[in-house]
């Protein structure tokens, strides 16, 4: 069920609220490619938000333009817009006098489609984001958890198939164990659907893990860098950037990887070295390095199969 | 308890021309008025509010609370004055007795919840400093659930003033006597009384909402 | 009609307590009659002041400018005391039943108009941002989320004013007379006759009780989501 994405673009995007010196956008530009996740991220104050909702015009632009595959948001219907776009929020937002099913059915049922369509929508959605469709369909939002609340959040934002995704710091709310198998969960469903999705965080690490493409706002809403997070961790374009992504970017760089990226050298299957899965980032692998006192480690396929070793300057060039 | 056969407007022109001729006795009904229904709030305070108030404290006794809250809205005042009559007789005491019962259940519902429902967080951060009970109920949840104590009083007050009035038919004095008395002081004596009643009670309400306000701590706000 | 105690049982000549033969003869022509215009009576007058009391909430919910008069007005209305409040709509609208549904809706209204404004206000910012967000427009977003959600909030509002209606509509027997207030002046002008007092008294508390009974049920019903949690 891949869908159509829809190819983004800022256009000097602009909002100036009255009375305040700064603008809380200021003429923000960039694209995002169809298919891709973009993650917007930033210091409070950075705008980010409001960024986001300029997209589907729950805050009006004061200049500059928007637009979702060469339209202009401005010349779309307000109704036709949000409707076209899903939105998800940290507060979630489920109507709590509508069941798991009537929440993810709203937009549907607005939409006229039939019981039937409806039905399946939601059976095949409560499968997709890893939710019981017997169990969980008739409970109310209160008998769920936090996490599972915004599995449902998700849902009704994918039930009409929008080409766009909105999702302003969806994970914010959330336990750290769970947050990281949401966003787990999350990847693998963008790779099934190939949504356009702006992604807005204040927490670099989860940029670096979800983000195709990060812009990184700073105070008075301007974009400071917008790139692939390899290069935002390699090439800080600015001081202010190399603070924000922190003085570890170079151990957060090792995250991007994994052993299979590497060349792995024949082994030496020396007894006593530590042996690692090839799906293991260079961070973790590192990490194993340190903590056993190694120079030098084994990888290993899915079944415990040694493919090869790599050493600690491979891990490291 | 007939009342007159013609009515008109005019009847209001009459009963301001009624007030300053009767002025004496407006003004000694009144206070009778005032005499009884605060005694009667008096009583319902001394025996509500302490209970109320340590109830909520303890967080026991829900199911009082709310039971004698609706059994106190649902009881028809005119039954509780005709069988405090039947029980005791006609008086003075007879009303007030009446009027107690009928006070009790807004003031004692709403101290219990206002203790109840003040930040448990305040409360144990109250307890881990060493405050005794009677303590954390004085210093920490009355100062935040005051506001709530007064507005269930204002309720009662406004609740005796208007039962009051039908106390009359019990012989208590007060305003009443000249509503229900219309053979002897005329439609527009009726009316002028009611005026007084009207703006006893109304005084009162803006009295006690005044000092609801003036009690709510600042920084708190509460439903 | 009217019991002496020269005549009728023993139990009735020495007003006793709790007089079944009594209450046996006089059920069909003095209790039910009362009974029945008791429920005619508050069912009018909260049908009216729901009616009243939505319109206001309606547009003090969408206009704050409304809000605060509407407020006073009927917080002003229920500190009128109920027998001075019918004795003043006399001269106006005399010794009818207009009189007495006048005052009784005024006494509906500050309840009813306060829960449903803060019913509808307490709505969730989040719940509002994500209506708005799929696209509601702005009567979708009322008629699908705001109202179901103040819904438990009026319902309380609605057994308040239905109780509090039945017990003051007792006070009505002053101007007209009908209602279970009538028994009991009935036997205080005549002779203090007990059973009769408590019979109309219990049945005018039975009645609220029931009536809210049933208001509890209804919410439990139109409103399974509210009591999670």
């Amino acid at each position: 069920m891949r869908s159509q994405a829809a190819e983004l673009v800022f256009d000097e995007a602009t909002k100036q609220y009255p009375g305040r010196p700064e603008p809380a956008v200021d003429r923000l530009s960039l694209t995002v490619p169809a298919g891709e996740i973009c993650v917007l991220v930033g210091p409070s104050g950075g705008g980010k938000t409001t960024a986001l909702k300029l997209v589907n015009r729950l805050i009006p632009l004061s200049s500059g333009d928007i637009r979702i595959d060469g339209t202009s948001i401005l010349d779309l219907d307000l109704v036709t817009l949000r409707r076209g776009i899903g939105y998800v929020i940290q507060q979630v937002g489920l109507f709590p006098h509508m069941t798991v099913e009537e929440n993810i059915a709203t937009v549907p049922r607005l939409l006229g489609w039939s019981r039937q369509r409806i039905r399946e929508r939601v059976l095949e959605l409560l499968e997709l984001v890893g939710l019981d469709p017997d169990h969980d369909r008739r409970r109310y939002p209160a008998q769920l958890s936090g996490g599972q609340q915004q599995r449902v959040g998700l849902a009704r934002a994918l039930a009409a198939n929008p080409p766009l995704m909105l999702m302003d710091e969806p994970f914010g709310a959330i336990d750290p164990i769970v947050r990281a198998r949401l966003q787990e969960e999350f990847l693998r469903l963008q790779r099934e659907l190939g949504k356009t999705v702006v992604f807005v965080t204040h927490d670099i690490d989860e940029a670096i893990k979800l983000g195709d493409r990060i812009a990184i706002l700073r105070e008075g809403g301007r974009l400071a860098q917008y790139d692939t997070p390899a290069r935002i961790l390699a090439e800080p374009a600015d001081e202010f950037v190399a603070q924000f992504v922190g003085a570890d970017r170079a151990l957060k760089a090792l995250t991007l990887r994994t052993l299979g990226d590497l060349d792995l050298r024949p082994g030496t299957w020396l007894p006593g070295l530590p042996r690692v899965p090839v799906a293991t980032t260079l961070r973790d692998a590192l990490a194993v390095l340190v903590a056993e006192g190694h120079e030098r480690l084994i990888v290993v396929d899915e079944a415990g199969e040694p493919l090869g070793t790599a050493t600690r300057d491979d891990l490291l060039a | 308890m007939t009342l007159a056969d013609a009515f008109t407007p005019g009847t209001f022109v009459d009963a301001f021309r009624f007030m300053p001729d009767h002025a004496g006795l407006l003004l000694s009904k009144t206070a009778e008025h005032i005499e009884l229904s605060f005694a009667a709030l008096g009583i319902a305070l001394v025996l509500a509010l302490p209970l109320g108030l340590w109830l909520g404290h303890r967080h026991r006794g829900l199911f009082v609370a709310v039971s004698v809250s609706s059994l106190g809205r649902a009881l028809p005042s005119v039954a509780v004055i005709a069988f405090g009559i039947t029980l005791l007789g006609v008086g003075f005491w007879n009303n007030t007795a009446a009027l107690v019962v009928l006070a009790v259940p807004p003031i004692l519902t709403n101290a219990y919840f206002a203790v109840d429902g003040v930040d448990a967080n305040a409360v144990e951060a109250a307890r881990g400093m060493g405050l005794t009970e009677l303590q954390i109920l004085l210093r920490i949840e009355l100062p935040l659930g005051l506001a709530l104590v007064v507005a269930g009083v204002r309720i009662a007050a406004v609740f005796v003033i208007a039962t009051a009035t039908i106390a009359a038919i019990a012989g208590g004095g007060g305003l009443g006597e000249i509503i229900v008395n219309q053979a002897s002081y005329g439609l527009a004596g009726v009316v002028a009384a009611s005026l007084c009643v009207s703006a006893l009670a109304f005084l009162t309400a803006l009295a006690l909402g005044l000092v609801r306000r003036a009690v709510s701590p600042r920084g708190v706000r509460r439903a | 009609m009217i019991p002496s105690f020269g005549q009728g049982s023993a139990c009735e000549r020495t007003n006793g307590w709790w007089c079944t033969d009594w209450l046996r003869d006089h059920w069909g022509d003095t209790l039910q009659p009362a009974l029945l215009q008791h429920v005619e009576l508050s069912l009018i007058a909260v049908a009216v002041g729901f009616a009243i009391a939505s319109a206001l909430a309606i547009a003090g919910f969408r206009f704050r400018l409304v809000d605060a008069p509407v407020g006073a007005l009927a917080d002003f209305l229920y500190t009128i005391p109920s027998l001075a409040l019918f004795q003043l709509l006399v001269p106006l609208t005399g010794l009818t039943e207009t009189t007495v549904e006048i005052a009784l809706v005024s006494y509906t209204l500050l309840v009813l108009y306060r829960n449903m404004v803060e019913g509808l206000r307490g709505v969730p910012a989040d719940v509002l941002e994500a209506a708005r967000g799929m696209g509601l427009t702005r009567v979708q977003t009322f008629v699908r989320v705001e109202l179901p959600l103040a819904a438990p909030a009026v319902l309380a509002g609605l057994r308040i004013a239905t109780v509090s209606t039945i017990s003051i509509a007792t006070v009505a027997a002053f101007v007209i007379p009908k209602g279970l207030g009538e028994p009991i002046f009935v036997a205080l002008n005549q002779n203090l006759f007990k059973t009769e007092i408590l019979a109309a008294g219990g049945l005018a508390v039975a009645l609220a009780l029931t009536a809210d009974g049933v208001l509890v049920l209804a919410q439990r019903l139109l409103t399974p989501w509210s009591r999670l949690r």
